[in-house]
């Protein structure tokens, strides 16, 4: 899996992003230090991270719900964070779609499915006519395997699997470029979760979609990412291939992450024990940490005594792997 | 397994509920026999019946709900015949604890964390409020809160998710139960501090030998906790037996598909398994195996006749025609053939999970 990501276009690039919200009149509370990183057409990027990391601030960035402090978002080669056009505005929110994580807290409960879905075809006239707007949101049902009776409805009736289609549906009939998926199967139940991977799976090869995916549960992620982000306090401190970094995982937060990843078999599960990753701020007497490549396209973010360390790790890994072939 | 005393013994429980004009099932004869010092891990999606049928066991079923069939015996004591809480008194919260899933809600947010603990003390042991208190920090310092003494005046919204839960955890066992029902009590929490509670249910386990009621929708955690492990589905268990036997051997579709669809043993590129449908609805009086509408295996009886246990082992139950001697045979999904060789593979050296000591 050597994908050149130089050739590859990219579509959102957030950089050097600093967050902060204000705390009183004085205090500043920075949710998200400093992140950096190009998502390119047509892939999943996934951002992983406990509750606190600052994951879902930094995809709320994206669509311009929460503002930057510092740095920029790029969209198609474009900036979007800070003052921009009210045309450019409107591009972003017709390109950049949301999947929330709670289906019925994020469907309006007095309005129909119909309605639901077509609302962003209003704001923007994206239809013809009525017969135009109504083929389309059948065609939207359908992509998301749900029944065009299923209209006059309202979410209320539908199970929570079926209301996370909905709210696929809502983004899809935007006809965006990027998606930023919010923990979109969290609130499901293990049996629905499978389906909604797999349909999200299946409409981005199908219309050529890019997403954000936003998630805490690594295994989730390894099923359905590219390539996968992990933040720790506002700080990203791995980016890599989604199959590089379960191979050659350096940073101690990712592997404190994975191994408390529970594993289906009682035997194994019983002797695993998971790591705690303690460190909450950087040791201010340490030298400056920075993002450093680490493998090709695999970074950390380390300085010179880390380095040595996590080589070493390294070593240590790329000899079992071949061990393993 | 060797002889076991049977602690709690709950047989034939039906659960109704009256949802304005109509009766819904909730539970239709489960029988459970729980063996003293053991983990038992309840497995199922929502609305399946985990939560329901553990709260009988503590007579918290909500107002509009009767257990109409069945006997709870614990020592001596049907526990279905308890109606008032002063029948309750000296039982529930005494020697069957509940620790829930949300310790926000299950937490007093205007009241300390020490009253709150003290106040379970002082109801259940006739003890002055001194030595009341100097328990409830001996407690508070064996969950794990660092300087238990200084955060004893503090307020809930002080602790974080992990520490409210832990708080629970003390609540819960400050009067040395006897079972301690687990109800799906890392959901809300964070997957790494769901690892540390885990790991403190157990070593308190051990240590004050009670036994466990572990209610979750998540077989990573089973594997990790269980003992003895029940699925439940459509308001009945289905199958039972020891955890290695419901790993590694489990014989109802319903079993195989909650395993298969793990996204941990998910293939890049290719389809998560997953099962057709939903659930079915407790207002309707349900033919056949409950599952049939949803499993591609089912047999034509599947929708005609409920099928009984069929015993697979000594420890080892279920609820499944294909068990019958006249069914086809039928192998479990190929995802969940050989489990333990490749869980083995992902975590061992060079394994996508693989995490060395540090």
């Amino acid at each position: 899996m050597s994908t050149n990501n130089n050739e590859r276009e990219v579509i959102l690039s957030i950089r050097h992003v600093d967050i902060s919200f204000d705390i009183g009149k004085k205090k500043k509370f920075k949710a998200v230090k400093d992140a950096s990183f190009d998502i390119y057409r047509g892939e999943t990027f996934a951002l992983v991270g406990e509750s606190g990391s600052g994951k879902t601030t930094l995809g709320r960035a994206a669509i311009r719900i929460n503002p930057c402090s510092a740095g920029e978002i790029l969209f198609n080669g474009e900036r979007i964070s800070g003052k921009i056009s009210r045309k450019q505005d409107r591009n972003v929110i017709r390109n950049i779609q949301m999947i929330f994580q709670d289906p019925a807290a994020s469907l309006n409960e007095r309005a129909t499915i119909e309605y639901c879905i077509s609302e962003g075809l209003y704001n923007f006239h994206l239809y013809k006519d009525e017969e135009d707007r109504i083929a389309k949101v059948d065609k939207a049902l359908e992509d998301v395997g749900l029944l065009p009776e299923h209209k006059s409805r309202y979410p209320h009736e539908f199970s929570g699997g079926q209301r996370q289609r909905v709210g696929i549906a809502r983004a899809m009939i935007m006809e965006p470029q990027l998606i930023i998926a919010d923990e979109p199967i969290s609130a499901l139940d293990v049996s629905i979760r499978a389906q909604i991977l797999n349909l999200m799976n299946k409409l981005k090869k199908e219309k050529n979609l890019t997403y954000l995916f936003i998630a805490h549960d690594l295994s989730v992620v390894r099923f359905i990412a590219d390539r996968i982000a992990v933040i720790h306090l506002g700080k990203i401190v791995e980016i890599a291939e989604s199959e590089d970094l379960f191979r050659y995982p350096v940073h101690p937060y990712t592997i404190s992450l994975l191994s408390a990843v529970p594993m289906p078999d009682p035997i194994i599960e019983k002797q695993r024990d998971s790591i705690v990753y303690t460190k909450e701020e950087d040791d201010p007497e340490a030298s400056p940490r920075e993002m450093r490549e680490i493998r090709p396209g695999h970074f950390v973010y380390a300085n010179d005594e880390d380095m040595v360390a996590f080589e070493e790790r390294l070593k240590k890994l790329e000899l079992y792997n071949a061990e393993n072939q | 397994m060797a002889e076991k005393n049977i602690i709690l013994s709950a047989k034939d429980i039906e659960v109704k509920f009256r949802v304005r004009k109509n009766y819904l099932t909730a539970i239709r004869n489960v029988s459970l026999d729980l063996y003293e010092g053991e983990t038992f891990a309840i497995v199922g999606e929502s609305g399946s019946g985990k939560s329901v049928f553990t709260k009988t066991f503590t007579g918290m079923l909500e107002s509009n709900g009767r257990v109409t069939n069945g006997s709870i015996m614990f020592h001596d004591v049907d526990l279905v015949q308890l109606k008032s809480d002063k029948d309750w008194e000296g039982i529930r919260g005494a020697k069957i604890s509940t620790v829930f899933q949300d310790p926000m809600t299950s937490l007093n947010p205007i009241k300390t964390i020490g009253s709150q603990i003290v106040e379970v003390i002082e109801k259940h042991q006739k003890i002055s409020k001194q030595e009341a208190k100097e328990q409830a920090i001996s407690m508070m310092a064996r969950v794990g809160i660092p300087n238990a003494a200084d955060r004893f005046d503090e307020y809930p919204f002080q602790y974080s998710g992990g520490m409210r839960q832990r708080i629970v955890i003390a609540i819960a066992l400050s009067c040395h139960p006897e079972i301690l029902i687990c109800d799906e009590p890392t959901t809300a929490l964070d997957v790494t501090i769901q690892a540390q509670i885990i790991k403190l249910i157990k070593d308190l386990q051990k240590e004050l030998g009670f036994t466990t009621i572990y209610i979750t929708h998540d077989l990573g955690v089973v594997a990790k906790v269980a003992d003895r492990v029940g699925v439940m589905y459509g308001g009945q268990i289905i199958e039972y037996g020891t955890v290695e036997e419901i790993f590694y051997d489990p014989k109802h579709p319903y079993t195989w598909a909650l395993l298969s669809s793990l996204p941990q043993l998910g293939v890049k590129g290719e389809d998560l398994y997953y099962i057709n449908g939903t659930p079915p609805s407790l207002f309707n009086r349900i033919i056949g195996d409950s599952f049939a509408p949803r499993n591609p295996h089912a047999l034509k009886i599947d929708f005609a006749k409920e099928p009984p246990f069929f015993r697979v082992s000594d420890t080892h139950y279920a609820k499944t025609w294909l068990l019958d001697p006249r069914a086809p045979s039928l192998e479990k999904p190929e995802v969940i053939q050989d489990l333990h060789e490749k869980i083995e593979k992902m975590t061992g050296k060079g394994g996508a999970f693989y995490v060395d000591e540090q």
